[in-house]
């Protein structure tokens, strides 16, 4: 049988009921349905794919044995490269990643092999059905390492190192382990149960994680130094930015980060069965073209909103957010203003927002970084009526940690220089990956990142290498 | 056991006092942090400031004034809070000052209390103004008379002290000594009219600030406050300023939020638990 030229559909909520409640969008595979997609992959010998995944997953290897229905078999292919597949599965951006490069995307007409739906499938049959989880026995290496911050490229790193045989601390400042898994991604995108899921995996292996334990105040960095034998610096690039217009300050202005967290850690969307309230807008402003802009409109959509509407000051063609999540938010009905920029945000007496005032643009010539630069065009002004609004324009470095490390050296943007193989930052001991390195990037990467230090922290230790000789 | 209430005991209606047990905290706090804690697996996280030290142990003040502050003054010794994250925020700047002026309202006496202790280490001379809308909430005063150099007590009605607000205290200490800094701490009006007079007075002053927070480390920016036409995080930049430089009626207005959600989660609380005028 020629294999079809199209991927197998997903399961999916219907537009209008998703958009009533936080469940997830997308259900899932069957077996049948892995079965069949598997069946799309030529097993490729020089299996470009793999190439594209930032942490070198087997793909052939593990969707054979989906071809084969030997799903624990898969499972145990994927957990030897990825300690959080589930997540993985959901979130990656496969479209510029692994399936980019799969040779039956490259055929005319033909969609790649969906690699990430697979990887969730697998994932997920393994945790419904396969109850005791072995973890394979490690011979003890006597060696302690601190991990710092339990977002996706801390939770990989401990994960691993503990594998290898470590004794592993992660030390995280938040009530809940996850990083933005927890706190930033919805629940309609990554439901917080597979996330619990996969930290208890890793807490399996024998990884002690300290919540509510912020490194730089509840435990000095000489401590640290003191006490371990190497550390792991994975605290993320989460301080949000506002775009300091005037209005900035009034009722109903959210950065992404506190609308999302209120939401997503604190379960807003419950309240008052739980104690966080949210604002839940009728006209809804949010500011931004990336994934964080359609989490936050996708979010305040579901709160009840009557009208959401995304403002981005270049076009369709320019915005970074991921094509499926873009399309995904239009089927829900969320609007979208091309070439439009905040100039303030108005209130009315009693400090509340109440519009936005915005200039129209055109593009002009390309910036440093390729895209065309975004031009006001002059009395273009005009002015959109709103109840809240939500700024998702990125982020920074995390602050109160950096500034206790004396000899870690920063790049100008505030985060950490590392050496670009081996993670080590200018202090000796100390590695660091993820978005505090890189600055907001993506889980995947900032997996890969937590994993490749985990190889290096361990060739340190055993003697093998020194980054600092 | 970690978070334990330890000891509890009512310092004013709806004021209590607790010390929990928390020996990462008690080995690292400074005069002038606070924490986060949630009650527990619904709750909220909200910031308390640290009000005293102990071997493995922690000194809070709470004011009932809504839904979790109020299920925090119901916990009881033995209860376990579910989350307790700090120290957070910078600790007070002390030094030696000389004469030093402190002024605390309601259970921002609390927050001043180790400030006033750590002052009184480097060897300042304290003159301390309490207020509070009557005798019973000018809370904390034993362990003040042990350490101010010169006491003045204000209250609304005048059931204690003077008959009068803080900053008629304030008029009464300069009008003796000359004062080399101030710290005041209370409810957001009493720190802005006490800064008013500072500023009047050509006085550096340093207050507390209290806004909405969510998790206190500089992640979601809800704590965001205009000092000197900049935008600053009271949780990592703060959570003292000078009070001449803070943006007084837009932290105001930002404190009134979610005045609406407040209430109907207070209403269901009272609803569920009955009446809470005994607390
Ligand atoms: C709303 C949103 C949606 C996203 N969607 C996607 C997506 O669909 N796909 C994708 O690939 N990527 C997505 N990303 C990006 C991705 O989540 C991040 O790139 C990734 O989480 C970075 O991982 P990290 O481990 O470096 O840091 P983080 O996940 O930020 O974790 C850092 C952790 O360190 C903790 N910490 C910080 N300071 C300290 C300290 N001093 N002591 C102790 N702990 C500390 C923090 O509390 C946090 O838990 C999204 C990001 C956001 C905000
Ligand atoms: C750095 C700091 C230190 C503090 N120290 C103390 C202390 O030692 N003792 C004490 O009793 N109180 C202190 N507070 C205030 C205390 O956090 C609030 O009273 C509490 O959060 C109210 O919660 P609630 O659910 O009981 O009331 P709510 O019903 O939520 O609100 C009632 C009032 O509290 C304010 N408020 C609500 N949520 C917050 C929040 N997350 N942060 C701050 N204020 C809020 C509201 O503006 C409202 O005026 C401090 C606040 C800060 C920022
Ligand atoms: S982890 Fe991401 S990039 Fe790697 S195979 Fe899975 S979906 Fe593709
Ligand atoms: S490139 Fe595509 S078809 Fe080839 S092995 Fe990888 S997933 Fe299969
Ligand atoms: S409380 Fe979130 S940034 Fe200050």
């Amino acid at each position: 049988m020629k294999p079809t030229l199209k991927k197998t559909p997903m399961p999916e909520q219907e537009p209008q009921h998703r958009v009533k409640n936080f469940f997830e969008v997308a259900l899932g595979y069957s077996e049948e349905q892995a079965v069949t997609e598997a069946k799309r992959c030529l097993q490729c010998p020089a299996h470009p794919c793999v190439s594209g995944c930032p942490v070198g997953i087997d793909i052939p290897g593990f969707i054979k044995k989906i071809k084969e229905r030997d799903f624990k078999e898969s499972a145990r292919i994927l957990k030897k490269y990825n300690n959080l597949p589930a997540i993985c599965g959901r979130v990656c951006p496969q479209e510029v990643q692994c399936e980019e490069r799969c040779v039956v995307g490259k055929i005319p007409g033909s969609e790649p092999v969906a690699i990430g739906r697979l990887e969730r499938f697998v994932a997920d049959w393994e945790a419904d059905n396969v109850k005791e989880r072995t973890v394979d026995p490690t011979v003890p290496k006597g060696k302690k390492v601190a991990v710092v911050g339990s977002g996706p490229a801390g939770l990989t790193a401990a994960a691993d190192l503990a594998k290898m045989g470590y004794s592993v601390d992660v030390f995280e400042t938040l009530h809940k382990p996850g990083g933005v898994l927890v706190y930033g991604i919805p629940e309609f995108r990554l439901p917080k149960s597979i996330v619990e899921r996969e930290v208890k995996y890793v807490e399996s292996l024998s990884v002690k994680i300290h919540l509510n334990t912020p490194v730089g105040k509840s435990i000095s960095v000489d401590e640290l130094l003191k006490d371990y034998d190497a550390i792991f610096i994975g605290v993320g690039a989460g301080t949000p930015k506002f775009m300091k217009i005037p209005g900035t300050n009034l009722n109903g202005v959210y950065s992404a980060n506190e609308f999302l967290t209120r939401v997503n850690l604190m379960k807003a969307y419950l309240f008052p069965e739980y104690d966080t309230p949210v604002k839940k807008g009728n006209n809804i402003v949010v500011v931004g073209g990336g994934n964080v802009a359609m989490d936050a409109a996708r979010s305040a959509l579901r709160l009840g909103a009557k009208s959401v509407v995304v403002v981005y000051r270049r076009t369709e063609q320019e915005m970074p957010a991921r094509r499926e999540e873009y399309l995904h938010a239009v089927e829900e009905g969320i609007r979208f203003r091309w070439l439009t920029q905040p100039l303030r945000y108005i209130g009315d007496e009693k400090g509340k927002v109440i519009g936005v005032e915005c200039i129209s643009m055109e593009l002009g010539e390309p910036d440093e970084s390729g895209r065309r630069r975004p031009i006001p065009i002059e009395d273009s002004r005009f002015v959109i009526e709103a109840d809240m609004v939500i700024e998702a324009i990125g982020t920074d470095a995390n602050r109160f940690l950096l500034s206790q490390f004396k000899g870690l050296s920063l790049n100008k943007y505030g985060y950490i220089v590392v050496d670009s193989e081996t993670y080590a930052t200018t202090l000796r001991k100390v590695f660091a990956g993820g978005d505090i390195v890189t600055g907001a990037a993506t889980v995947i990467e900032a997996m890969g990142a937590g994993k490749k230090a985990a190889f290096w922290i361990d060739r340190f230790l055993s003697g093998e290498y020194d980054p600092w000789r | 056991m970690k978070n334990r209430i330890i000891k509890k005991s009512r310092l004013a209606p709806q004021v209590y006092d607790f010390v929990i047990e928390n020996e990462q905290i008690a080995a690292k706090a400074r005069p002038g942090q606070f924490i986060v804690a949630r009650a527990h697996e619904k709750g909220e996280r909200i910031p308390l400031t640290i009000a005293d030290l102990y071997k493995d142990s922690f000194r809070m003040v709470v004011r009932g004034v809504g839904k979790t502050t109020y299920e925090l003054c119901m916990m009881n010794e033995n209860d376990v809070l579910s989350d307790v994250t700090g120290p957070l925020g910078n600790p007070s700047e002390i030094a030696y000052f000389g004469n030093v002026m402190l002024v605390g309202g309601g259970v921002g006496i609390a927050t001043l209390l180790p400030i006033a202790k750590e002052l009184k280490k480097h060897g300042n001379k304290l003159h301390v103004i309490l207020g509070g809308r009557s005798k019973e909430y000018v809370i904390m005063l034993d362990e003040f008379e042990k350490i101010a150099d010169e006491l003045i007590i204000t209250t609304d009605d005048g059931s204690f002290g003077i008959k009068g607000v803080v900053t008629d205290g304030m008029d009464l200490v300069m009008n003796k000594s000359k004062i080399e800094v101030a710290w005041a701490v209370g409810p957001t009006i009493m720190m802005k009219f006490c800064s008013l007079k500072a500023k009047e007075l050509g006085l550096k002053i340093w207050v507390s600030l209290n806004p909405i927070m969510v998790d206190g480390t500089g992640m979601c920016g809800a704590c965001r406050v205009t000092v000197d036409g900049q935008l600053k995080f009271a949780c990592v930049d703060g959570p003292e300023f000078d009070g001449t430089k803070v943006d007084w009626d837009e932290l105001l207005v930002r404190l009134s939020q979610y005045r609406d959600e407040e209430e109907l989660s207070l209403r269901k609380f009272k609803e569920s638990v009955g009446d809470l005028s005994w607390l």
